[in-house]
């Protein structure tokens, strides 16, 4: 197995890299520099970072404000409060006028671990992905993770951000990775079945794979770290030839990426879905790895709740 | 501007409103008038601004924070010639760019969308905060109503205009004492509101909102203030101008009928014959 690092981490190690290219590159935080590893940015460039202090909505509004001047800003907070909280904010100072703000949130989903329930967003792709014209992006490891930022900070608009905060393998380490916002890629072919997995699952789904292959399974893998706009493409045609598509992901079932898929599906060709994450259930405390295998998330629990929808 | 031209300039500006909210049959006529005089000076005195060139960089900027009283800056944007002022009958309706909140993103000089309350104040803080990384000299105006300071959004982004000196912002308050479910100290009261902005490291003046001395005095003291952000508590009437409306809280968001239009616009070329004697 790979290196493992947390896509937190590369958040702000690419955020310091586009400091050095960028002077617009502005950084805000509500007082979690440390957690959301924006502080790398913050020493790099101490004139271009603010606190915003334990104020979300505030710091939202304050991106906004920058980006109407040319500033491109970046907001960093957990998901749970920039996705949650300033969930408004977003969707009027930011959505609505389309301005050119960045949302870089952080302590997405069960993998937050020990904190527990009150700071485990399982919700926030559902409610980004029904802003008009916001980018949804949810990085599978740290090379998609920087590639992610480099590309939002090249787009013109609001772009959403999901960074998770538990280390995790690196699974795009091969030369002809290529990333483009919008685009899907197959990490695995197959012909029996589509697994559709985003963030930390594509690594595990790719586990699950390698699981279903004793058993005769052949999967295909479909890596969607945009979430919208979907890459409409590349599943229709593995639905086309596999005709059964699972979805995996670290949130709630109902808005997410299942949901994304499912809507897609059911208008373009519709054909059996089974949607693993996060089943209508608020999270727990306990260590990321055990919540993965508790909530069978990880690469057995996909594994088996895939050979227990076959069945 | 001299206060004559400015009182009949503000004139124009409550006949825009009228006109526009009776044409949309909605609308928030009451803090639009009580502010009136306010935008007026703002948008024909005090701010650096090119109609011309609605988006030119070094502009000064204005947030309507208080975003349902559009009418109010929407008609001051048409008589300072943004665009024309026959479009103002067009307001709230199907197709037409004057939205019933003001957009950015379609309506010339306005340079942020607002509407839900307590959002516009961080907005201009951004822009102020942007002015100071620039080492740029454009200043940021927001004006919010009294009852808009229930949102705990304006403590928040107060809090960081005063801890980060940003003193080239201007909150004006348009304290007409008026929200929707009544008088705003049977509500929630934000009173004291001087006190409060005090508190949170603003440097504060109270103003009647309808002398043009004290509004001219204020905005002066605002820029000579260095080291703090400035709030300008704005002691207005509700409904100013309209005989009707004035302290009224049920004009807040409805509409005059023809009747009462007529009788609206009676009172308002009232005051401009009055002020056609004054020299």
């Amino acid at each position: 197995m790979a290196d493992k690092i947390a896509t937190r981490e590369s958040y702000g190690n690419a955020l310091a890299e586009l400091g050095a290219k960028n002077p617009d590159v502005i950084v805000l935080d509500a007082d979690l520099a440390a957690a959301t590893k924006t502080g790398i940015f913050k020493k790099a460039f101490p004139d271009r970072f603010f606190d915003c202090g334990i104020a979300e909505s505030n710091m939202v509004g304050i991106a906004a404000g920058l980006a109407t001047t040319g500033k491109i800003p970046f907001v960093s907070s957990f998901a749970m409060f920039a996705a949650g909280r300033a969930f408004e904010q977003v969707r009027n100072s930011v959505g609505y006028p389309h301005l050119n703000v960045k949302i870089g949130a952080t302590h997405a989903g069960i993998t937050v671990g020990e904190d527990g329930a009150s700071h485990q967003c399982n919700e926030d792709i559902a409610l980004m992905r029904t802003i008009p014209g916001m980018v949804v992006m949810c990085p599978s490891d740290d090379i998609e993770a920087k590639a992610c930022v480099m590309a939002a900070a090249e787009y013109e608009g609001p772009v959403y951000m999901r960074f998770g905060r538990a280390a995790c393998p690196v699974i795009n380490d091969r030369p002809d990775y290529k990333f483009e916002i919008g685009k899907g890629t197959i990490v695995k072919e197959g012909k029996d079945l589509t697994i559709v997995a985003t963030g930390i699952c594509v690594g595990n789904a790719l586990e699950a794979a390698e699981m279903l292959a004793k058993d005769g399974i052949d999967a295909e893998i479909i890596n969607i770290c945009t979430i919208k706009p979907l890459d409409e493409d590349i599943i229709l045609k593995s639905a086309k030839k596999t005709g059964k598509v699972i979805t995996a992901e670290e949130h709630s079932v109902i808005g997410g990426l299942g949901s994304a898929v499912c809507d897609l599906l059911s208008e373009k060709y519709p054909v059996p879905v089974k949607k693993i994450g996060m089943y209508d259930v608020f999270g727990e405390s306990g260590s990321a790895s055990a919540l993965l295998e508790k909530y069978q998330l990880d690469g057995k629990g996909i594994y088996s709740q895939i050979k227990e929808y076959l069945k | 501007m001299d206060n004559l031209a400015l009182k009949k300039m503000a004139n124009q500006v409550r006949k825009g409103i009228v006109t526009a909210v009776h044409s949309a049959k909605a609308g928030h006529p009451g803090g639009s008038l009580s502010a009136a005089d306010i935008y007026s000076f703002l948008y024909f005195e005090e701010m650096n601004i090119d109609p011309k060139e609605p988006k030119k960089a070094d502009r000064d900027r204005f947030v309507l924070s208080k975003g349902h009283t559009a009418p109010g800056l929407y008609s001051t944007l048409a008589n300072r010639g943004y665009f024309p002022v026959e479009d103002l009958k067009t307001l709230r309706k199907l197709g037409s760019y004057l939205q019933g909140h003001p957009c950015m993103q379609h309506i010339p000089g306005v340079d942020m969308s607002s509407g839900s309350l307590g959002q516009g104040i961080s907005a201009a803080v951004g822009m102020a905060l942007s002015a100071k990384i620039d080492n740029k000299d454009f200043r940021v105006y927001t004006l919010l109503g009294d009852g808009e300071l229930e949102e705990g959004q304006v403590w928040e982004a107060s809090m960081f205009a005063g801890a980060k000196k940003l003193d080239n912002l201007v909150v004006i308050v348009d304290n007409n004492g008026l929200q929707i479910d009544g008088n705003i100290d049977d509500v929630n009261s934000p009173n004291p509101i001087d006190k409060k902005f005090e508190a949170f490291n603003f440097h504060v003046i109270n103003i009647d909102a309808h002398d043009f001395d004290q509004i001219r005095a204020a905005f002066k003291e605002a820029r000579e203030t260095k080291g703090m952000p400035t709030a300008i508590i704005a002691h207005s009437l509700k409904g100013k101008g309209v005989s009707f409306m004035e302290g009224q809280v049920g004009w807040h968001g409805k509409a005059p009928n023809d009747e009462e239009y007529e009788i609206a616009m009676n009172d308002l070329n009232k005051i401009d014959e009055e002020l056609a004697k004054e020299v």
